[in-house]
């Protein structure tokens, strides 16, 4: 039986906690309710209240409380109902989680769960990618999965980490996609890139929903002849530099791909490094595709014109390829 | 360390007298100790230059940390804000590295990382504040709840001052605490300014302590100047919110008997206001019921004084030889492994 994105989740959450009594749920709608987009369901039954702990609606108040549950040894995984409230907690993720260790050695073993992503009409509020709000704040971790597998794998070393990760999950992933899972135990690594596809012709390096898309255009050139290879970031923070330069270094053309917004955007520290370490190799510009710096818009054929898709990325890998 | 508890054992007189002698005698120590170490630091170390950046003192609030944290046990958990030095005392952190870490130095509390009142360690049951007043209030709670899940019969200690209770983060860990019903005491310095903004630019009600109300949270105004009713008071908090009944709401009416920093001379507070304030300076206050009590001796007073300007001498003289830290450490701790 295959494993949807969704139920990876879930399965490796159950997992550690079936494995570690410090690890613990809370967030807003997640007992009874089994939460917004059901992840959590059947946890209550399973773990109990005292393990899966619904919460007054309040980001502060939850993240607060799992960094002082953390602080004192436990393993909280905070749910946030949509990545957009992310920012009403935000103080307490990046003034305080953040700078515990580096200020007075503490660890804030926490995870902060965030179901982002547009491409279901969410509107300006359900839709927004918040990943680099804390890529940017020294001593957070940022995980992006794209599949089953890494979000499974993900979600126990975020779990285990000793160090607060954001684990943004896309939600326009959550059913659409699903693969068979090993029985036996796996994780998987923070801060380590994935080649999904090997090419020689042109690298698509990208992250989360964004990974399938890339796939769908490296089908298609290849059927124009081109070998197109794909990275998966899958963790932005702390960034794995050598997988990205490696693939810059042997394709020597480089094209850059977000759902998030373009100014401030992954594809910038990409582009940097890759500029930094690789430059002499390659062939051509660095480009990129990313959402335009706005809102996201509601209306369908709005929020089509926001979001990257296969077209937008297929005429600039194109281009680049021929370059 | 844990205050009257231990002293029970300790004390050569049993007696209700004597426990009360026992504890005016403690508390008269760390008033007295955090009161030489700030005016050390803001009256000499910060002018000569020696301590840089923000420096906040509790000047004339040192009954509120002293009273209340002599109560904890050695499993509670307090989370300081930054007017309270004396939790640290308590606690067993030396002035020593207390001093240090204004200085800057690599024995200071966050090892250079941060500076002032900014510190913490919980293998001493502290964790530092947030700079953003009132953060560490839900902190608290989180704190509470892992207490309880573990199940310790603790009490997180939440401080803040008046115009903390004015955010939001304030209101959504105190709502959570007692939904929860976690054993949180909610201690609030109430010193009648938030930088240089009065109380009633703050809030529309008369006390914080009218605050309870709206979240069934029972709550007690106490005066904060006098260091055995702070003690006594948050003996109740604490057993209330030790037998399960939930979070408990104390507010100490105080006043700040400085600037909100040692950059700020103050000048929008009332010079009467200083003025009849000083008149019930903790310390004073405690010196004289001890010797009405009969607690204590002018002299014994004296020694006392004596004993902590010695202590406050050494420890300047100890963090000032203390090592800088060094440049090379600085993208270290960022995470656990590099």
């Amino acid at each position: 039986m295959p494993t949807t994105y969704l139920e990876a989740i879930r399965e490796g959450l159950w997992e550690e906690m079936e494995r570690d009594p410090t690890v613990f749920c809370i967030g807003e709608d997640i007992a009874e309710y089994g939460g917004a987009f059901k992840v959590t369901a059947g946890f209550l039954e399973k773990f109990g209240p005292q393990r899966v702990v619904d919460t007054p609606i309040s980001e502060a108040g939850i993240v607060g409380a799992a960094i002082g549950a953390g602080l004192m040894g436990l393993r909280p995984v905070a749910e946030m109902q949509f990545a957009d409230f992310i920012s009403c907690g935000f103080d307490q993720i990046v003034n305080f989680a953040a700078k515990c260790r580096y200020r007075w050695n503490a660890s804030v073993p926490i995870v902060v769960r965030s179901p982002s992503g547009g491409g279901i009409h969410g509107g300006p509020f359900h839709s927004q990618n918040p990943e680099m709000w804390f890529v940017r704040t020294p001593g957070l971790k940022v995980v992006c999965p794209a599949t089953a597998y890494d979000a499974k794998g993900l979600i126990k070393s975020a779990v285990r980490d000793n160090d607060p990760v954001l684990y943004f999950e896309h939600k326009g992933l959550y059913r659409k996609i699903k693969e068979e899972l090993p029985t036996e135990e796996f994780t998987v690594p923070i801060g380590k890139a994935k080649v999904v596809r090997e090419g020689r012709d042109l690298s698509i390096i990208t992250y989360g929903a964004m990974v399938w898309t890339a796939l769908e255009v490296a089908d298609t050139l290849a059927d124009e002849g081109a070998s197109v290879e794909v990275v998966d970031l899958r963790t932005l923070m702390p960034l794995d530099r050598e997988t990205v330069c490696a693939s810059a270094k042997k394709t020597s053309k480089v094209l850059l791909v977000h759902e998030d917004t373009r100014t401030g955007g992954m594809a910038g520290e990409l582009a940097a490094t890759i500029t930094e370490n690789v430059f002499e190799y390659l062939d051509g510009p660095i480009l990129r595709v990313t959402a335009p710096d706005t809102p996201v818009p509601f209306s369908p054929p709005l929020e089509e014109a926001f979001l990257p898709n296969a077209e937008k990325v297929l005429e600039k890998a194109r281009w680049l390829y021929r370059y | 360390m844990s205050a009257l508890h231990a002293t029970g054992a300790e004390a050569p007189n049993l007696s209700e007298d004597g426990l009360q002698a026992d504890l005016a005698h403690k508390c008269l120590y760390y008033m007295s100790l955090m009161r030489e170490v700030e005016d050390r630091i803001e009256r000499k170390l910060y002018r000569q230059g020696k301590i840089v950046g923000g420096v906040y003192v509790g000047r004339g609030q040192e009954a509120i940390p002293v009273g209340s944290a002599l109560c904890a046990l050695p499993e509670d958990v307090l989370l300081p804000s930054h007017r309270d030095m004396a939790v640290f005392f308590i606690r067993g952190v030396s002035a020593r590295r207390v001093l240090a870490q204004y200085m800057g130095r690599a024995d200071g509390l966050t090892r250079g990382r941060d500076g002032n009142m900014h510190m913490g360690d919980m293998s001493v049951g502290i964790v530092s504040i947030i700079s953003a007043l009132a953060a560490t209030v839900p902190v608290a709670t989180g704190v509470a709840l892992a207490m309880r899940y573990q199940g310790k019969n603790a009490v997180a200690f939440s401080y803040f001052g008046d115009g903390a209770t004015s955010l939001g983060h304030w209101h959504e860990g105190v709502n959570f605490a007692t939904v929860q019903k976690l054993p949180v005491v909610f201690i609030c310095n109430n010193n009648q300014y938030a930088y240089s903004t009065p109380l009633h630019l703050q809030m529309a009600c008369a006390n914080v302590a009218d605050r309870g109300a709206a979240y069934n949270m029972p709550a007690e105004i106490v005066d904060g100047n006098d260091v055995m009713a702070v003690h006594e008071a948050t003996q109740r908090a604490v057993e209330h919110a030790r037998s399960g009944l939930g979070p408990y709401l104390l507010e100490c009416k105080t006043f700040r008997m400085t600037g909100h920093s040692a950059h700020d001379a103050a000048h929008y507070v009332p010079k009467r206001l200083f003025e009849e304030w000083g008149k019930l300076d903790p310390i004073v206050r405690l010196e004289k019921r001890m010797i009405e009590e009969g607690w204590a001796s002018r002299n014994d007073l004296d020694a006392v004084a004596a004993a902590v300007k010695a202590e406050v001498d050494d420890a300047v003289e100890w963090a000032d030889n203390s090592p800088w830290p060094d440049p090379a450490s600085l993208l270290e701790n960022v995470y656990e492994t590099e």
